[in-house]
């Protein structure tokens, strides 16, 4: 490297640009060199739970007064729960690797701030989340061709959802010093919240005190009024849901962002 | 020429340890600096904390006049370090892995340059190659590379050359040094002394938080000079107890102000009955300089 080389180097650095591009591609790439484990696996996983819920329930359910097939009422929840699992698997295991492996280095070292770590981490769950879900979506068209009757609903609520779980996942990831507290996280939050969600029923159908607890979880929100783009048909009114998912995600965001600011556990 | 790194009374506690205690630090740009110590003496946190990874407890550091927190941006933006541990990431290659680096820094298309590393780094065949499929010192040089792909005026390398072989060692200080020739400053921790005194214009000695000693190798080197003596004997007379700068077993290394307390040191032996195994007289060079500041900082 020559001297002249050196000495641009000043008036170079005042044209950078933000490296949080760089950081959200990463994060793409990442996911997609093993797109076997985190797009097609999820998909299976899915495409299983359709088979199996809907050859056992198809006859013995009614939602929404009958007016839509269980298989198609399953068919939204199932994507829904996808986007929202697979959001946080990805910020949540990126950045737990990273800690981990001691390479989260490289991107605490270069100039990136607190807005740039979470927008690169969050956009990067987000990605993985909807490629995920309409990957299922997809594949469950041919066991029962749906399509939103309120497509741009079910896309407010499939961003909104999939942030939030990407949110959530950074600030486990973030949280979590080892897998074993990554995985506490996914299997007795995560999970159980998305389960009981009405991914795979409705909520009319549980005894009333099930009904008022399942209002309580933020995650029946995102499956109801995710379905209510499909359908149009929705257990509680669409624009609470995407109130109550809209601030949610406000308040972790600016949690995450505060967190990211203190460098909480990031930067000793 | 400003200061590269300028350090006022920093201070960090990790619990009931004092990492650093109220240092005070300039490297002057263009400098090849070395910061040695023993483990614990607090090089890597005053590493750390000029890279933006830990934070001061109080005290602040600059890098070319920008401020590590308030302005950390700019500050890091000039700023290269070579981390002590050996992390890499297993999904990418080491030409993506230079890629990336770069583009975290706001830098795109720069793969001229990125040739260039890879090609004083001796790693131009291992372009396309995983991380994962790397020996430890092409992972290592990789470091080296990443701290240096987006042309930072000023480079930290703490421990470049821990587990590097003698033939890579040599190149890549070869490499290192043309980039102080060039103009960078570099600051380097090390534990092969030897390194630090041939490489490095100057040098400050931590131990246990604080700076012991401050100043240019040559002066370092004549202010301790004299003689050292490694002696292989039975036993020591009890009066040269305090002239022992280290102790393996039935070896002595001990420190004598000229020649002429050699023969002192002989005649106490003899008037003993010791007899001597081994001896050798070596000139001061940086390891002892060391060991005596530690000694007389203990």
């Amino acid at each position: 490297m020559s001297t002249e080389m050196r000495t641009n180097l000043s008036s170079e650095a005042v044209r950078h640009r933000s490296g949080w591009q760089t950081l959200l591609y990463k994060e793409l790439l990442r996911f997609w060199k093993v797109s076997f484990q985190t797009i097609l696996a999820p998909v299976l996983t899915s495409l299983l739970y359709l088979l199996i819920f809907s050859h056992v329930l198809e006859s013995h359910v009614s939602v929404f007064d009958g007016r839509v097939r269980y298989t198609a009422f399953l068919i939204p929840g199932l994507v829904m729960m996808s986007v929202l699992q697979n959001a946080f698997a990805n910020s949540s295991s990126s950045l737990i690797q990273s800690k981990i492996t001691g390479n989260l280095i490289f991107v605490l070292l270069p100039p990136l701030s607190p807005l740039d770590l979470f927008a690169a981490y969050v956009v990067g769950a987000m990605v993985r989340g909807i490629s995920v879900g309409l990957g299922v979506f997809l594949v469950t068209l041919w066991f029962a061709p749906i399509a939103p009757v309120h497509p741009l609903w079910a896309l407010a609520f499939a961003l909104l959802g999939s942030m939030i779980l990407g949110v959530l996942g950074l600030l486990a990831g973030i949280w979590a010093d080892k897998f074993d507290q990554l995985a506490a996280f996914q299997n007795f939050l995560i999970m159980p919240l998305t389960f009981l969600s009405g991914v795979f029923y409705s909520i009319h159908t549980l005894p009333p005190f099930w009904q008022t607890l399942s209002h309580f979880n933020p995650f029946f929100y995102m499956i109801d009024g995710f379905r209510y783009g499909f359908f149009g048909l929705s257990d509680i009114e669409p624009g609470l849901s995407l109130a109550v998912i809209a601030g949610s995600c406000g308040a972790l965001s600016a949690l995450t962002l505060w967190v990211l600011k203190r460098g909480y556990k990031l930067r000793h | 020429m400003g200061a590269a790194v300028e350090i006022v009374d920093v201070a960090r506690r990790f619990g009931a340890v004092e990492a650093l205690s109220g240092v005070d630090l300039v490297v002057e740009e263009g400098e090849f600096f070395g910061l040695l110590g023993p483990n614990g003496a607090g090089k890597t946190t005053l590493i750390s904390i000029v890279a933006g990874l830990t934070r001061a407890d109080r005290g602040t550091a600059r890098v070319l006049g920008h401020d590590v927190v308030t302005d950390y941006r700019r500050a890091r933006r000039l700023l290269g370090v070579v981390p002590q541990e050996l992390v890499f990431d297993p999904f990418f290659t080491v030409r993506e892995t230079l890629r990336i680096q770069a583009g975290y820094f706001g830098l795109r298309n720069n793969d001229a340059w990125i040739d260039e590393i890879l090609h004083h780094l001796d790693l131009a065949s291992k372009a396309d190659a995983n991380m994962r499929a790397l020996s430890g010192g092409m992972k290592r040089r990789v470091l080296v590379g990443q701290a240096l792909v987006h042309k930072p005026p000023v480079i930290v390398l703490d421990e470049p050359t821990a587990g590097v072989d003698v033939e890579l060692r040599q190149s890549l200080w070869g490499f290192i040094r043309k980039l102080n020739r060039d103009g960078h400053t570099i600051i380097l921790t090390t534990h092969y002394l030897e390194e630090a005194e041939a490489l490095c214009g100057r040098i400050a000695m931590l131990k246990a938080g604080k700076v012991v000693a401050l100043d240019t190798t040559q002066n370092l080197l004549s202010s301790f000079a004299g003689l050292t003596v490694r002696l292989t004997a039975g036993a020591l007379p009890d009066a040269w107890r305090e002239r022992v700068l280290r102790h393996e077993g039935a070896t002595y290394l001990l420190s004598l102000a000229s020649y002429a307390e050699l023969e002192s040191l002989l005649s106490a032996l003899r008037e003993r009955g010791i007899a001597i195994a081994e001896l050798a007289l070596q000139e001061a060079d940086l390891e002892q300089v060391f060991l005596r500041i530690m000694k007389r900082t203990a």
